[in-house]
Order: C-alpha cells, then sequence, then structure tokens
C-alpha cells in the first residue's frame, strides 16, 4: 500500500480550464495534480471539436479546439504537472482541512483543494435506451472493443457511422466470422478512405451493409445474446443472428459520482461564489462549463478567469501561514523563474 | 416571436412564446420544458435536444446542415421529420410550430 499522493491542488479535467488552472497555480508556486477520464487530454475541444475553429479566444483571432489545447500544453509545460487519464476520480472525503481523494483506479490523493473543471462531466458510450439492450450488456452488447482477438471467428453486428464504427467494421473483418454493419442513413461520418475500405469488403461478401435501419431490439436467453432486431425507416423489422454486438454510438456527458459529494447543484452544474469560485464545501472549487452563478457564461474565456481567482483561494488553504503578493508575469522575476524564462 | 407548442412523449403539451433569435432548444430549456436537455449549451453537439416537427413543418424550416445531420447518428429513434432543436432559430414565421418529443434523449 503506498501513501497517498500529496498536492497543492487536483484538478478533475484535463480540458481548457484544468490546463490553464495548472498555469495560474503554478506561477503562485503551487503544485498541481490533473486526472481525467478521456484517454487524450482537451476535454470537449479535443473530442467533440478538435477541428472546428473557435473565434473568441482573446487575442486569439482564430484557433481550433486542437490548436488550443497544444497551446495551452505548451503554457504549461514548465510546471511538469503530473496527468493521469483514463481515470476518474469517485470519491472525496474531508479530514481536517484537507481532502482525501480516491480513483476508479485506486490511486489515492492528500490535497487542501479540488479544482473540478469536468466540463459537463464525464464522457461515457451512449447506449440505446431499450431494455433488452442493457440485459445483454457485457454479455454480448458492448461499447468498446476489449481485445481485438475476442471476435475471432464470431458473428458480429456493428451500429454506428462514425470512425469508430467503421475502423472496427474494416478492422475486425480479418479476423471474424462475417461483420454486418448498420447505419441510419446512406452517408457516412467516417473518413473516406474507411468508408471506401467498407465497401469493398461489401463487394467481396465479407461485410453486410443495412442503411437506413436503427437497433430495435436484442433477443437470446437469459446469459446468451443469438440476435439483433432492426427496424428500417419504412417500419419493416428484421432480425440477425449474430454472436456479439459492438455500438458506437458516440460518446454523452455523465456528472457521475460528482452528484453524491454533497455539493450545491444547479441543474446539472455545480454552484459556485463569484469571489473564489468555491462551491459549498470548503477547498472544493468549480470552474469552466460545469460551474454555475447568476449571469455565468459556457465560455472557455470565463473558465480561464475563474480558474484564476480559484488559484488565490487556493494558494492560502495551501500555504496558510505565507502572505500571498500580487505579481504580473510581465515583471516578476520569481515568477518569470518560475516560467523557465531566461 | 413565435408561439411554439411542445409537445412531451407522454402526450403534456406546453404552448410558449419563444423570442425571436432564441432556439427551439433554448426556448424549452429556459421554460423548463422537460424532454429537451441540451447538454452541450447549443453547439451542435450532443444530440441531447433532438425532436421532431411536426409533418407540415419538415418543408417550411431551414435545412439540415451537415453537422446536424451527422449528430442525427448518435440520437436515439431518429426519424425522416428528427431535427435536433438548437439548430432552429425562432422567427415570426415559426408561429404555430409544433415539436414533438422523443421518448428519451440518449
Amino acid at each position: 500500500m503506498t501513501d497517498p499522493i500529496k498536492t497543492d491542488c487536483l484538478i478533475i479535467g484535463a480540458g481548457p480550464v484544468g490546463l490553464f488552472a495548472v498555469f495560474e497555480l503554478g506561477i503562485l508556486g503551487l503544485s498541481a495534480h490533473i486526472v481525467d477520464n478521456l484517454d487524450k487530454i482537451g476535454g470537449q475541444c479535443s473530442e467533440l471539436y478538435p477541428d472546428k475553429p473557435i473565434y473568441d479566444i482573446p487575442a486569439l483571432p482564430e484557433c481550433t479546439g486542437l490548436s488550443l489545447i497544444e497551446n495551452l500544453q505548451k503554457q504549461i509545460k514548465p510546471f511538469n504537472t503530473p496527468i493521469d487519464l483514463n481515470d476518474r476520480i469517485d470519491e472525496i472525503r474531508q479530514e481536517q482541512n484537507s481532502w482525501f481523494v480516491k480513483t476508479t483506479q485506486g490511486k489515492e490523493f492528500i490535497t487542501p483543494n479540488i479544482f473540478i473543471a469536468g466540463g459537463v462531466g464525464s464522457f461515457e458510450p451512449r447506449k440505446p435506451p431499450i431494455e433488452s439492450v442493457t440485459k445483454y450488456e457485457g454479455i454480448g452488447i458492448r461499447y468498446s472493443v476489449p481485445d481485438k482477438n475476442y471476435y475471432l471467428n464470431k458473428n458480429v453486428v456493428i451500429f454506428g457511422g462514425g470512425d469508430s464504427a467503421l475502423d472496427w467494421t474494416v478492422e475486425l473483418s480479418k479476423i471474424a466470422k462475417h461483420i454486418t454493419l448498420i447505419h441510419r442513413r446512406d452517408e457516412f461520418k467516417a473518413v473516406n478512405h474507411t468508408v471506401e475500405q467498407m465497401k469493398q469488403l461489401v463487394s467481396e461478401g465479407k461485410v453486410t451493409l443495412y442503411t437506413k435501419n436503427q437497433i430495435a431490439d436484442a433477443n437470446g436467453n437469459d446469459d446468451h445474446l443469438s440476435s439483433v432486431s432492426i427496424k428500417s425507416t419504412d417500419g419493416e423489422i428484421k432480425s440477425i443472428d449474430c454472436d456479439e454486438v459492438l455500438i458506437f454510438y458516440g460518446l454523452k456527458m455523465e456528472l457521475g459520482p460528482i452528484n453524491d459529494w454533497g455539493l450545491n447543484l444547479h441543474e446539472k452544474q455545480i454552484q459556485v461564489n463569484t469571489e473564489d469560485f468555491q462551491t459549498n464545501l470548503p477547498g472544493v472549487f468549480a470552474m469552466g462549463d460545469i460551474s454555475y452563478y447568476p449571469g455565468k457564461l459556457k465560455l472557455i474565456l470565463s473558465g480561464f478567469h475563474e480558474a484564476a481567482l480559484a488559484a488565490q483561494e487556493a494558494f492560502r488553504r495551501a500555504r496558510p501561514d505565507e502572505v500571498l503578493t500580487f505579481r504580473y508575469t510581465t515583471s516578476s522575476t520569481d515568477i518569470q523563474k518560475k516560467l523557465g524564462v531566461k | 416571436m413565435a408561439k411554439i407548442k411542445y409537445i412531451e412523449f407522454g402526450g403534456t403539451e406546453h404552448e410558449v412564446d419563444v423570442p425571436t433569435g432564441l432556439t427551439i432548444m433554448e426556448g424549452a430549456v429556459k421554460n423548463k420544458i422537460p424532454g429537451i436537455d441540451g447538454d452541450c449549451g447549443g453547439a451542435c453537439a450532443c444530440a441531447t435536444c433532438h425532436v421532431y416537427v411536426g409533418e407540415e413543418w419538415t418543408t417550411k424550416l431551414p435545412e439540415k446542415e451537415g453537422a446536424e445531420e451527422d449528430m442525427l447518428d448518435f440520437a436515439f429513434e431518429v426519424k425522416e421529420n428528427s431535427r435536433l432543436s438548437c439548430q432552429i432559430t425562432v422567427s415570426d414565421e415559426l408561429e404555430g410550430l409544433v415539436i414533438q418529443m422523443p421518448e428519451k434523449q440518449f
């Protein structure tokens, strides 16, 4: 059993606001540790709109979700902040003036400050709200590929028209017995190259394609899936025998365990004060899209401001015996040293 | 401004005046009408504001753009008259528009 990791601030979420919080904490001399449940940094910027343009970042007339994140990464590089991906904070517990934090992977932290910069919550696979589909989740129906070889010589039905659905159709067609791909329309969102590969596989008979169809039902006995039913745009139902089903309907956002921490919520957002962006729990701050206060705007630039103010109070909590003096990056040699300016 | 009728999946009707310039999604969320979530805030990035528009309105509304059609792939029980309500902006011409909510947002 290893000791909990000590940090001045645990940041939940590696989106633009979580990343910028590292900077604001860092120039005050505070350490940070980020945890995010996605497999890459950037939050919604990387997950939802990596290539879409953003025009409202001050002094950046135009950037993309991806380039914004790359620049933030550059900006916080001097602080060497650890970022744990594919992990999620499940539990927080107050211990005197600190917080004990535990992740899904079992990692533990002790910290005086928690910054919740979790966007609109954590991304979870979108699951069809059909009872029979829920019943076979994990025993025939999956939302990601655990191990490619699991699909060896199996009859697989794949739902979706995006990159994940098409990539796996092409990839699994090499080892599965047969693949059936089902999509709700004739056009595919996936990159052209993969769509062409898929069409080639259809013409070779390795993949069967049904467009203008959606999932309707899953059938089988208690512990074994045997077929899925699909419904066409015209309302026609067809049953397809299969061993395994993969559903790729993208990701949705859930507040998840944050719901259970005793925070005052405003619908799906966390209530904070506008002085230091603390929640009703001392030392727990919320910023970015997940925070709420009168007049709140879900803008990246608002999140940056919120992080800067929260960092000031975080300093007072982490260094109760020290005096915080406000300094500008332009003129403070101390800050510039922290940033590695020579 | 236009009077918009939102009908929940269960049949409950809500008739509200939605100011010009707001989206159909915002009209529902601001009036606390259940059945439209709008998780991403209207960025056409989540498909939780999926609705069905009254049959006679499908041709009167501005056509779907590519991003909306792509995002509809992620909605549940998509039909010919499916739209993402964050992509429909209210104007006087929409007076009397009827919106039906799906059984569930994904």
